[in-house]
């Protein structure tokens, strides 16, 4: 099957004051339940490697992580091939929980953002005080006018994730914002 | 005449010259010039003319006040009306035009308003509008539309190639103004730690400090400035920003800027303007204060300008207004324009003073460099035309009969005084005091703008706070109590001290000379924009209009672009002299942002061309463009309408369409659909409560239809739910509803039945779905093979999850057109490679795909209504006939009591029924049934609409559906719907369902 998946924008990339890539499939999967379950904290933990993040903060370990995303829901990063797998594996660790699981692994797009120049970017649509974010940080809010997730994965590098239908809206914008000439210099 | 000076100019470089044309003129000035500056230096006196009597003018202020030089700027797609000469930077290459003039600016047609100055007084405009109504059309309209006005429009062809912006700022300090006030401000509060903004409207930091003479530790204020602004700028705590306007303060410290970056230097490839939106803990205005003309007969004559811009145009730019000046003043700072000129070599004729004596500082000083005083009188009138020629004087007490003595000058220097900028301190709720010995409103201290915790957000320094002589002390509290409420302790340091010459009392004047008599008052400007005089507000009050928001909007006065920035306080006192009342029991009008006017283009940032709005694409959005589909809006998704092949009318395409479906087999990309999964413990309970029929007796592995009421019972969305297991259900919305829907569901969950267990997840966008249509469906996915898709094992309403020709599927037995349908849904993913297959494969089988419009015509003949067409917000399910989808064993449900009211249940509603016309042609959309008769309006009587119409290709001829009044009781009666014109069309009551009544063909 997998030579004939696509992501929502295979391929897409623009070289702006900071750099703009379409980063292809990732797995996710949304887990809602009770966050301050012991059982649910075990059982995630187990099944990805990795402790239940506080609020706003991702954890990761290898090739999985958690991203917080709500008080009663984080965000399961894996492998897009592993997804339904994780699913499988996860409902059955919290068949007695009130939790659901869903694979939502093709419902976004996600977006990888290089450069010093990120927060100055993402400033021009995002209303977020970027000043405070650093690695292993999340925020959800709005790129002009739809959601987005921003995951700091590095000092330099970060992902916006949003809806796939949007994908092509949310590149468009953010070539828009990493537009040469147009550095506001505002984070330094 | 206006002219440049051998020497000086501290903000212009001589070595850099910029060319620049006027009218077509070509000109030239300097780098560092604004364009009322070369203008002047050119000799351009003449600017423009006014706005109702078309009167020259020109410049009277060197900033945002300007109300006079305004120009239209640039050429073609780059064209913009209104702009301020007096903030506009040169550059090279720069075009600029003048405005409301015909034929030319020299020769004005319409000045002949002027020679009739009665016929456009105050309220002239409401005067005429009543009686006799046919003269305001054909009369005054045709002259007003032509006379009054200032630019013109950009050309409606015009498209802004600029780039526009906007950046989402935050601070813990912002200070707004960057004189020499906001610069101490910003200091101080940087030195606590805190994250401060300084926003500068103009190109330089400093203010009018060093054109004012101010020393600051002993030495001249630009040192300081220089010195202060590269501390700040090394400071990894304070972003700096010039050419940024603080234009409006809104609550919860957020301010908007606007960020001018490319206006003086077109040639970059930044963005022209960007909008700021800070939210800032605290906010100090430091926004200095505005001199105020003085009202004589005259003074909007081009040479008459404010004394504090005379002296920035001969400090700053090495400009003389003229050759010969009068200084007229009612206070000890115009001595400074005096003294400066002197010092320039331009010749002063006299100052003339107001007051009694002038024995202060300056006016010593300013006789000391020779220059005439006179106390105690006042200008009677200016003498000229397109410029001034000269100045009588006239006794201040006097009527102004009789002139003292006159002046032969080509300029004039007016100052009444000053006013503090208290515009962003009031934005948000601040208020004023009146201040006797300065006779301005300041900030009142005591009654700042409220943030959420009740406490002021919003403080003042500087002469915005009505300190007229030094400043840094007031702004260095204001900067130190800003950073401790926001949370930071300030070091124990000292501000600077700056002093300037000590000033007497002013006295002052609203009317020069005091008592003058109407042919003088009636040439006395107020509002230099839109034309309003004494005379003119002293109208409005003999004529009841004690309000100062009343009198504004009679005379219009401050209602023009400047918005009163000079006008003001000087209408404000003519108004309460006229009333016999102080002026703070007349007020002030109310101050709205922004400051000065924002470009459009800002306000929209990047919202334009492909990013105006998102548009949603569903995975198969590709194939479909490739394919000749017409798209049409839902939501935000663009869905096709219909596949158009080479040589077909969009009809003809749509046909081709439904027969395909009804006879063969045909692919809908219904991905669009909305997909929200229930699921909890409680999730049956909740599922009952949505719908209005029973859902939790559902069995897994089965599908049903439902239908969702908002609370007051009427239809909101409907869809098919699929049972996935105990504890869950897919529910399947509108492709419009999705959003909504959930939302809507959370809403409950969060707000009402927070104890339930119920989690949702919006699923819409995980998978691709596919709807199989048509009599050959199986047959071809039989083709692909993988599952058992035969009636027995997957029968009518039921689904399954299994592999389709390898590809991970969840196969719905649901049918929206009638026919042998399965739905079947991939992740997204795979949704491309799964539409490329079926198509393949149905190739030989004349597979084909079907746009929205085919959709919409297959369920119309099967009477399945659609939410949008038969709903509209006020439709109850019972209207559409769905009774049989309204539980009549559930307790409760959300909409069941609504449609319990009375006005639910009136037998006479509007119910759904079918329509066919007597001629078989198709009706009119939403075409209303009418009645013989008037109703008491006089309006025909209405008894139905069309809710959906269609050429049906299947029947061949127009089928449609309306709500009719008591329709399902009238079963084959006539009824006439209203066409164009007067033209009525027949049709016949019918069943909705035309096609397959018992549903034969969808269950097989």
């Amino acid at each position: 099957m997998s030579e004939t998946l696509t992501s929502a924008l295979p391929g897409a990339e623009y070289e702006g004051f900071v750099t703009v890539r379409e980063a292809g499939l990732q797995g996710m999967i949304t887990l809602r339940g009770d966050l301050g379950s012991k059982a649910l904290a075990k059982a995630v933990t187990k099944a990805t490697g990795c402790a239940l993040p506080a609020q706003r903060q991702i954890t990761t370990e290898g090739d999985h992580a958690l991203a917080w995303m709500s008080p009663d829901e984080v965000l399961i990063l894996c492998p897009h091939d592993k997804a339904p797998a994780l699913v499988e594996t996860l409902s059955e660790a919290l068949a007695g929980e009130f939790a659901t699981l869903a694979n939502v692994s093709d419902a976004r797009a996600v977006f990888r953002l290089s450069g010093a120049g990120w927060r100055d970017a993402l400033a021009k649509i995002c209303p977020v005080d970027f000043a405070p974010l650093g690695p292993g940080d999340l925020r959800r809010t709005r790129a002009a006018q739809v959601a987005a997730a921003i995951l700091v994965d590095g000092a330099e590098e970060v992902r916006v994730i949003c809806f796939r239908s949007v994908a092509q809206y949310m590149f468009d914008l953010l070539k828009t914002a990493a537009a040469p000439g147009s550095e506001p210099a505002l984070y330094r | 005449m206006s002219h440049r000076l051998a020497q000086g100019g501290r903000l212009i470089d001589r070595n850099a010259p910029r060319k620049f044309t006027f009218n077509g003129k070509h000109m030239t000035g300097f780098a560092g010039d604004t364009l009322a500056a070369s203008l002047l230096a050119n000799g351009q006196t003449l600017l423009g003319r006014s706005f109702k009597y078309h009167r020259p003018r020109g410049v009277v202020a060197a900033g945002a006040e300007e109300p006079n030089a305004l120009v239209g700027l640039g050429k073609g797609d780059r064209f913009e009306p209104n702009q301020r000469a007096t903030t506009t930077e040169l550059f090279d290459g720069l075009v600029a035009e003048s405005q409301n003039h015909w034929p030319s600016l020299d020769f004005d047609v319409l000045a002949l308003n002027n020679l009739v100055p009665q016929f456009l007084t105050a309220g002239f405009y409401y005067k005429t509008f009543l009686q006799p109504r046919a003269f305001w059309k054909h009369v005054y309209e045709p002259i007003i539309r032509r006379s009054a006005g200032l630019g013109k429009a950009p050309s409606e062809k015009a498209r802004d190639p600029d780039r526009y912006e906007q950046i989402y700022g935050f601070c813990d300090v912002l200070v707004i103004g960057g004189g020499i006030a906001g610069l101490q401000a910003a200091l101080t509060a940087a030195q606590s730690g805190a994250r401060v903004a300084l926003w500068e409207q103009t190109a330089h930091w400093g203010g009018r400090a060093p054109v004012d003479g101010v020393e600051i530790d002993g030495k001249p204020a630009d040192d300081w400035v220089k010195a202060t602004v590269e501390t700040l700028e090394a400071m990894e705590n304070v972003q700096l920003r010039l050419r940024c306007m603080g234009a409006g303060v809104h609550d919860h410290g957020y301010v908007l800027g606007y960020e001018r970056l490319t206006d003086h230097a077109p040639e970059s490839d930044a963005p022209r303007h960007r909008l700021w939106r800070m939210r800032a803990g605290q906010i100090i205005t430091a926004t200095g204060a505005i001199e105020r003309p003085l009202s004589f007969a005259g003074n909007d004559i081009p040479g008459v300008m404010l004394a504090s811009a005379m002296r920035d145009y001969v400090v700053n730019y090495a400009v003389a207004p003229g050759r010969d000046v009068v200084v007229v003043t009612n206070n000890d700072d115009a001595y400074r324009t005096a003294i400066a000129l002197r010092k320039a070599g331009v010749g002063v004729q006299a100052v003339v003073d107001a007051r009694a004596e002038a024995t202060g500082a300056l006016p010593e000083a300013a006789r000391a460099h020779g220059i005439r005083v006179l106390t105690g009188k006042g200008i009677r009138k200016v003498k000229g035309g397109k410029r001034v020629t000269g100045v009588e004087i006239c006794r201040i007490d006097s009527k102004g009969t009789a002139h003292t003595d006159v002046f032969s000058c080509d300029a004039v220097a007016m100052s009444g005084g000053w006013s503090p900028v208290v515009h962003l301190w009031s934005h948000c709720g601040g208020k004023l005091t009146w201040d006797e010995a300065g006779s301005y409103f300041r900030p009142d201290p005591d009654r700042p703008p409220l943030g959420n915790d009740g406490k002021g957000f919003v403080r003042v320094c500087g002469s915005a706070d009505g300190e007229m002589g030094a400043v840094l002390a007031n702004a260095h509290e204001a900067g130190k109590n800003a950073s401790e409420a926001a949370g930071f302790k300030t070091k124990n340091m000292k501000p600077a001290q700056d002093a300037a010459a000590p000033e007497a009392p002013m006295e002052p004047v609203w009317m020069m000379p005091r008592k003058a008599e109407y042919d003088l008052r009636m040439k006395m400007w107020l509002d230099f924009q839109n034309d309003v005089k004494v005379s003119d507000i002293q109208l409005a009050a003999r004529e009841g209009y004690q309000s100062v928001e009343h009198a504004k909007r009679y005379t219009t006065l401050g209602m023009a672009t400047d918005q009163g920035k000079l006008s003001n306080i000087n209408g404000l006192a003519v108004l309460s002299d006229a009333l016999g009342q102080p002026i703070p029991a007349t007020g002030t009008t109310t101050f709205r942002p922004p400051y000065t006017p924002i470009s459009i283009g800002a306000i929209a940032g990047e919202a334009r061309g492909p990013i105006f709005q998102p548009l949603r694409r569903s995975p198969l959005h590709d194939w479909h463009a490739a394919n000749g589909a017409d798209w049409e809006p839902v939501g935000q998704w663009r869905r096709p309408y219909t596949y158009r092949r080479a040589g077909e009318t969009r009809d003809q395409a749509v046909n081709r369409e439904v027969k395909n479906a009804r006879e063969n087999v045909a692919l809908l990309d219904a991905s669009t659909l909305g997909k929200i999964l229930v699921s909890g413990p409680d999730a049956g309970r909740f599922m009952d409560m949505l719908y209005t029929n029973m859902m939790s007796n559902l069995k897994p592995g089965k599908c049903r239809y439902g239908l969702m009421c908002n609370e007051n019972g009427f239809l909101m969305d409907d869809g098919v739910v699929a049972r996935l297991d105990e504890q869950s259900f897919l529910v399947h919305t509108t492709s419009g509803g999705a959003d909504h829907v959930h939302g809507w569901m959370e809403d409950w969950l969060q707000c009402e039945w927070w104890d339930w267990k119920v989690h949702t997840v919006n699923l819409t966008e995980q998978f691709a779905q596919i709807a199989v249509v048509g009599p050959k469906a199986r047959t071809l996915l039989e083709r692909l093979g993988g599952m058992d898709l035969s009636p027995e094992t997957l029968p009518f309403m039921a689904w399954a999850d299994g592999q389709i020709g390898g590809f991970d599927t969840r196969v719905f037995r649901i049918s929206f057109s009638g026919e042998l349908s399965f739905e079947i849904a991939v992740p997204a993913s795979q949704g491309r490679a799964f539409w490329d297959r079926l198509t393949a494969e149905g190739a030989d089988m004349g597979i084909m795909p079907y746009g929205t419009e085919a959709l919409h015509i297959l369920r119309a003949e099967k009477g399945f209504i659609m939410i949008g067409d038969e709903t509209d917000g006020t439709v109850i399910p019972q209207d559409l006939g769905l009774n049989w989808a309204i539980s009549k064993k559930k307790t409760d449900f959300l909409g069941k009591r609504g449609m319990e009211r009375e006005a639910m249940i009136d037998p006479m509603r509007w119910k759904l029924v079918g329509l066919e016309t007597l001629d078989g042609s198709v009706l009119p959309h939403g075409a209303l049934a009418v009645r013989p008769g008037k109703n008491a309006n006089g309006q025909a009587i209405t008894e139905g609409r069309v809710t959906s119409t269609y050429f049906s290709a299947t029947l061949g001829r127009g089928i449609a559906m309306g709500l009719v009044e008591r329709g399902p009781e009238r079963m084959g009666e006539e009824i006439t719907f209203a066409g164009d014109g007067d033209k009525h069309i027949k049709a016949r009551i019918v069943d909705p369902v035309v096609y397959d009544k018992e549903g034969a063909k969808q269950n097989v």
